[in-house]
């Protein structure tokens, strides 16, 4: 933000010492993360890798290596980069947010933490301190997809998806979110409603991932077209539901 | 606060005393007021990688960190990466494969690399390149750093105590 010149703080309090932050507790229904823990343990931690998969993937494809190395959950959500990874995973999964100031504490949902481009629920004298995602449920699948213009660049679209299929191979729930296609990330719910009770076959995928497409109402901005978001929307939502069927480890083995 | 402030500095395991304004980038304090001009500043927004340093034995930009936080810290640069005289093994691998053309972009990808292998000792290609996307080099085409990353790997696993 600094380094931008989107800020410019008459003080600027360096939070990177507060290494009790940095941490990751496993609660059982929720997986805890610290604000100052950085990208690559949220990528690498086994609670997360096990509790919380979503997360740790769509970690693991922020920026380069030495960026996740000092990067920050906290700093990722309160910067709230449309495009960004981990406020999209905490959208996606519904996670809260937890605040802190000397008048007390409080909890937001990260879907209304997140309020426009860069901007979020929190004010002068609050901290975040840390951020509890649900534990994915046993047998459910996840795919964290994104596209941007050279590797590690911010994703022009990103998706990110869960999916628990019945006995029969029928979508018992779909959670899909995507980001870098309005002011912040978000749960294309109609999509999700439409996909239960069907059959994740190659039609059903296509159709799943043009309603995605329509769902949307990207703007044209000069270095991407509205259309080509959109078009980008349809792929990944296609790709990532692929990967979480026909591509799923546990069906082709 | 924008008077200069006194602040100790742990570089390369010695102790320096600098006077600098808080609002100072570490890479601009490293090679201003340490001379420790090995680390190269490029585009200053995080995205080139040549200013790469280790703090705490961790790759990070130093053109995102301003020289105040980083008093209590370890910051290890380039110029401590060579035993005197003697090329550490991705620097001697560097040098035998071409593996740098005008070195702009190289000590970077030196603090970068070294620091991987320590805790990837032997990382396929792909890794490689996936390490590397985080390093902008506008001369060699990358071909080369691949094959020098690859034989330090060997060469250090080689050394290393069985
Ligand atoms: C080259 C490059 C590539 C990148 N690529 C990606 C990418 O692909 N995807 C992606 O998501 N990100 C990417 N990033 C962003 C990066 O990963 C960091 O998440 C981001 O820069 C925030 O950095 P930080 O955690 O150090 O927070 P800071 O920069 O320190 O803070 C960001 C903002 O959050 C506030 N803040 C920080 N912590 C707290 C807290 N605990 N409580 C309240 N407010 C807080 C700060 O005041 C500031 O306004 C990239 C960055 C670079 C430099
Ligand atoms: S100068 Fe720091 S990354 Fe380019
Ligand atoms: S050798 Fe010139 S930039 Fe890499």
């Amino acid at each position: 933000m600094l380094n931008m010149r989107l800020a410019q703080p008459e003080h600027l309090i360096d939070l990177n010492d507060l290494i009790e932050l940095d941490r990751v507790i496993d609660h059982g229904e929720w997986v805890e993360v610290g604000a100052l823990t950085r990208h690559h343990r949220v990528a690498t931690a086994p609670e997360i890798r096990q509790g919380v998969p979503l997360l740790a993937d769509a970690a693991a494809t922020i920026g380069h290596y030495a960026i996740r190395q000092r990067g920050t959950l906290g700093g990722s959500l309160v910067q709230a980069d449309p495009a960004a990874q981990l406020p999209l995973v905490a959208v996606t999964l519904g996670a809260d947010v937890m605040v802190r100031s000397r008048r007390g504490r409080r909890t937001v949902a990260a879907a209304e933490f997140l309020r426009a481009i860069m901007s979020v629920d929190l004010a002068g004298d609050e901290l975040v301190t840390g951020v509890c995602f649900p534990r994915q449920p046993d047998g459910e699948r996840w795919a964290f997809d994104l596209f941007s213009r050279r590797h590690g660049d911010f994703a022009i679209v990103a998706v990110a998806l869960t999916l628990q299929l019945d006995d029969a191979g029928a979508i018992v729930a779909l959670r899909l979110g995507v980001g870098g296609v309005g002011p912040v990330p978000m749960r294309l719910t109609a999509v999700e409603q439409r996909a239960v009770g069907l059959v994740p076959d190659g039609d059903t995928i296509l159709d799943l991932a043009r309603n995605a497409a329509a769902a949307i109402t990207p703007e044209d901005d000069p270095l991407v077209p509205a259309k080509y978001r959109r078009d980008l929307v349809e792929t990944l939502t296609a790709r990532a539901l692929r990967r979480v069927t026909a591509d799923w480890p546990e069906v082709t083995t | 606060m924008t008077a200069p402030v006194t602040l100790s500095l742990a570089v390369n395991g010695a102790v320096h005393e600098v006077t600098v304004p808080p609002r100072k980038l570490l890479s601009d304090v490293l090679r201003e007021d340490l001379g420790l001009t090995g680390t190269h500043v490029g585009c200053e927004h995080g995205v080139c990688g040549a200013c790469t340093i280790l703090i705490d034995g961790q790759p990070a930009r130093a053109c995102l960190t301003f020289a105040v936080q980083m008093e209590g810290h370890d910051l290890t640069t380039i110029e401590a990466v060579s035993e005197g005289d003697r090329l550490s093994p991705l620097q001697q691998a560097l040098h035998q494969v071409h593996g740098l053309q005008c070195g702009f972009c190289t000590p970077g990808i030196i603090m970068t690399v070294t620091a991987y292998l320590r805790d990837h000792p032997d990382p396929d290609e792909v890794e490689i390149r996936d390490l590397l996307s985080g390093n902008l080099c506008r001369c060699t085409g990358y071909q080369n750093i691949v094959k020098a990353v690859i034989r330090a790997a060997a060469e250090i696993r080689a050394r290393a105590p069985a």
